[in-house]
């Protein structure tokens, strides 16, 4: 597995030479008040267009990523480039070319929609008209009802709209859907995914594997304040060695060894979770019969045998040994 | 008014460049804009600023209110001799300035110790005459005992070898609730500008509002004048309503220009801008911060000649009461507004309130957490 992860970073310096990185870190690192260390040394390098996540359990140290890149947080060492510049050399006009919604921010609910909007306009040298933020994320018949009176999800596309009013070239997003019915998940997916048609980069941070999968070109799993592994949703699941999972359980306490699943045709991994195997697999229609006949021949007795795709929470798990929601 | 709300026909089709251009100071427009909409729309706001200082007026101004002849309140024990003083009193030329009760001895002592009688008139049965029971330490009693003596002595024959006259004087000028005005508006400077720049900044830090700005290109320093300037048409509000209070119900006589009064309100007003400022600087709950500002307020409201002179203090502390600058202001509001002091004969005052407003605005921002 580091063998890709060396190539993924061979393949992202050429891209360097013909592209230059839109948003870009070294061994980024945050240690607060001297001892708790939420970043350990972060390298990043997200291109034009690109639609970068960062994806992690809570605590992981992605929102202190995000708010360093942002400028918002100062690094205890490392740097950072946004557009070819520096938070230090450049401040203004960084701001003047990035949007950003933070994980929680609470505007204020006496203002409606439109004098938000047009708030956050007034911060820009060359906003986006109010009426067209407020028809592409949706609100037009909420523009004059106050903040206080929205459901989540359009407070969410508000928060939005205020980080795309100043037509930025990059969008922060900071957990964009926690919370969010899927409906209005949806909605936001769907803005984002506009504004990255329009020429637009995107990084966000999101728990949500799903999120991760259907929205990101590239993804960085995040655990412990460090990248354990990136590339895209479909080359890190390729990654595991096999696109499937085969999850069975046996009665009793019939416990095998790893070993004799390992054994499997077509498996390359095996985890057992409580009882609950997991056989990372590549062909599940070779796989699944040998299965049921070595069980016979142990003359075990399956309770429970499900087979899906890989998804990131696997990848998760096998590179963590934890799952990404653990409550 | 906004600028961003009048966008051009096309702008489906144009890119971003055909987008409105925003000045140098719409960001500091809309801020303030923004403030004054929010207060606005919080009634609780507009009756703290604008209703409380009037409803505490009229009740201590009432409760306070200068009586036309204030009478005494005198008690004469009951038996021979007590209706002798009590007609003494009532043919006295002055006499209808005392009030006397005849009571037996036992309720007319219960009466004097709970502060209802001035004055305890005994009738003396050895020697004739009358035994006077005061308390020294209560001014009012002392002017009871020297006024009852002198209606008993005159209505029993006595001659002034010095014959006198008096005028009387209780001009609007010199009221209770002349002094009191002034103090009023001064407090009422120092809460509304401390609460409404202090309390709504950890609001705003509370709410990560304030780290959602400063992610914009907006400027630091624009958004904190706007607040500062919100302070100061609340300011011209909360004065021109208190002061027309005092001139329609109370009749009360403004000495000095209005011009300076306002001058002086908008110092006061920044000066406590900045020291609400200051306080807010750094705290993230807001329970915090109102505990930090009440422990800044505390001593201005008792020290600063709010309610009553300040000089009725030690003069061990009085440097330091002057030096407060609530003190400053109440003292160049009641200078202005009740003897028609120039502005230049309170330049000690201004510069106080100057000092502590720019010293904290100085230390604020050096202090200022905005996330």
């Amino acid at each position: 597995m580091f063998g890709t992860a060396i190539q993924q970073s061979t393949r992202s310096l050429h891209y360097n030479r013909c592209m230059p990185a839109v948003i870009e870190c070294r061994d980024l690192r945050k240690t607060y008040d001297g001892k708790v260390e939420a970043v350990r040394g972060l390298n990043l390098e997200i291109r034009a267009g690109e639609c970068f996540g960062l994806l992690g359990p809570n605590g992981a140290g992605k929102t202190t990523t995000i708010e360093i890149l942002e400028g918002l947080l100062e690094p205890t060492s490392g740097q950072v480039m946004i557009l070819g510049q520096t938070w230090k050399s450049h401040p203004r006009e960084l701001r003047e070319k990035i949007g950003i919604s933070l994980q929680e921010t609470r505007l204020s609910e006496k203002l409606t929609v439109r004098e938000t909007i047009e708030l956050f306009a007034s911060f820009y040298r060359e906003p986006r008209p109010a009426s067209e933020v407020l028809e592409a994320l949706q609100l037009e018949e909420k523009a004059d009802s106050w903040v206080g009176k929205l459901s989540g999800g359009q407070r969410q596309r508000l928060a939005v709209a205020t980080a795309l009013v100043g037509s930025p070239k990059v969008l922060f997003l900071d957990e964009p859907t926690t919370g969010l019915d899927p409906q209005s998940r949806r909605q936001l997916w769907d803005i984002i995914r506009a504004f990255q048609q329009s020429g637009g980069t995107v990084l966000l941070t999101t728990h949500y594997m799903d999120e991760a999968e259907r929205l990101c070109d590239r993804l960085a799993i995040v655990d412990h304040g460090q990248i354990i592994a990136e590339g895209s949703p479909t080359e890190l699941i390729a990654r595991l060695g096999g696109h499937h999972v085969v999850e069975f359980s046996l009665s009793g306490d019939s416990h095998q060894p790893p070993e004799v699943w390992r054994m499997l045709p077509g498996v390359d991994s095996v985890r057992n979770d409580d009882g609950l195997v997991s056989l990372s697999v590549r062909e599940p229609h070779h796989t699944i019969p040998a299965l049921l006949s070595k069980v016979e021949e142990q003359s075990a007795q399956l309770d429970h045998l499900t087979t899906r795709q890989a998804s990131l929470e696997d990848v998760f798990v096998r590179l963590t040994g934890r799952h990404l929601r653990e409550d | 008014m906004s600028v961003a709300q009048q966008s051009p026909p096309q702008e489906k089709v144009q890119p971003p460049s055909a987008a409105p251009r925003n000045g140098r100071w719409a960001g500091f427009r809309h801020v303030l804009s923004v403030r004054m909409k929010e207060l606005r729309r919080e009634p609780e706001v507009i009756f703290w600023v604008f209703g409380f200082p009037i409803l505490l007026a009229l009740g201590l101004g009432i409760a306070f209110r200068n009586k036309p002849a204030d009478a005494i309140p005198v008690v004469i024990v009951s038996g021979p001799g007590a209706q002798d003083a009590v007609s003494m009193i009532q043919r006295a030329p002055r006499g209808s300035s005392i009030h006397a009760d005849v009571l037996d001895k036992v309720t007319a002592l219960r009466g004097f110790r709970l502060g209802k009688y001035d004055l305890v008139v005994a009738p003396n049965y050895y020697r004739g005459g009358f035994d006077y029971l005061y308390d020294p330490a209560r001014p009012e009693s002392v002017l009871a005992r020297a006024l009852v003596d002198e209606t008993l002595q005159s209505a029993a024959g006595r001659k002034d070898p010095v014959p006198t006259s008096a005028v009387t004087s209780s001009e609007p000028g010199s009221r209770y609730i002349d002094f009191l005005i002034p103090g009023l508006l001064g407090m009422n400077l120092m809460n509304a500008a401390m609460w409404g720049i202090g309390f709504a900044l950890v609001d705003m830090r509370q709410r990560k509002l304030l780290k959602r700005f400063v992610a914009t290109p907006m400027r630091r320093s624009d958004f904190l004048l706007a607040l500062l300037t919100s302070r100061l048409v609340l300011m011209l509000i909360e004065v021109t309503l208190l002061l027309g209070f005092g001139v329609l119900v109370f009749h009360m006589r403004i000495l000095g220009s209005l011009w300076s009064i306002l001058l002086i309100g908008a110092i006061g007003a920044i000066a406590f801008g900045g020291l609400g400022l200051l306080t807010a600087s750094r705290a993230q709950k807001i329970e915090s911060a109102s505990g930090l500002m009440n422990l800044v307020m505390m001593p201005m409201w008792i020290f600063s000649g709010v309610f009553f002179s300040g000089e009725r203090f030690p003069a061990v502390v009085q440097p330091f009461i002057k030096a407060l600058p609530l003190t400053a202001l109440n003292d160049a509001l009641r200078a202005t507004i009740l003897e028609g002091a120039s502005l230049a004969s309170q330049s000690g005052r201004i510069l106080v309130l100057v000092l502590w407003g720019g010293v904290s605005f100085v230390l604020a921002l050096r202090w200022f957490r905005w996330t």
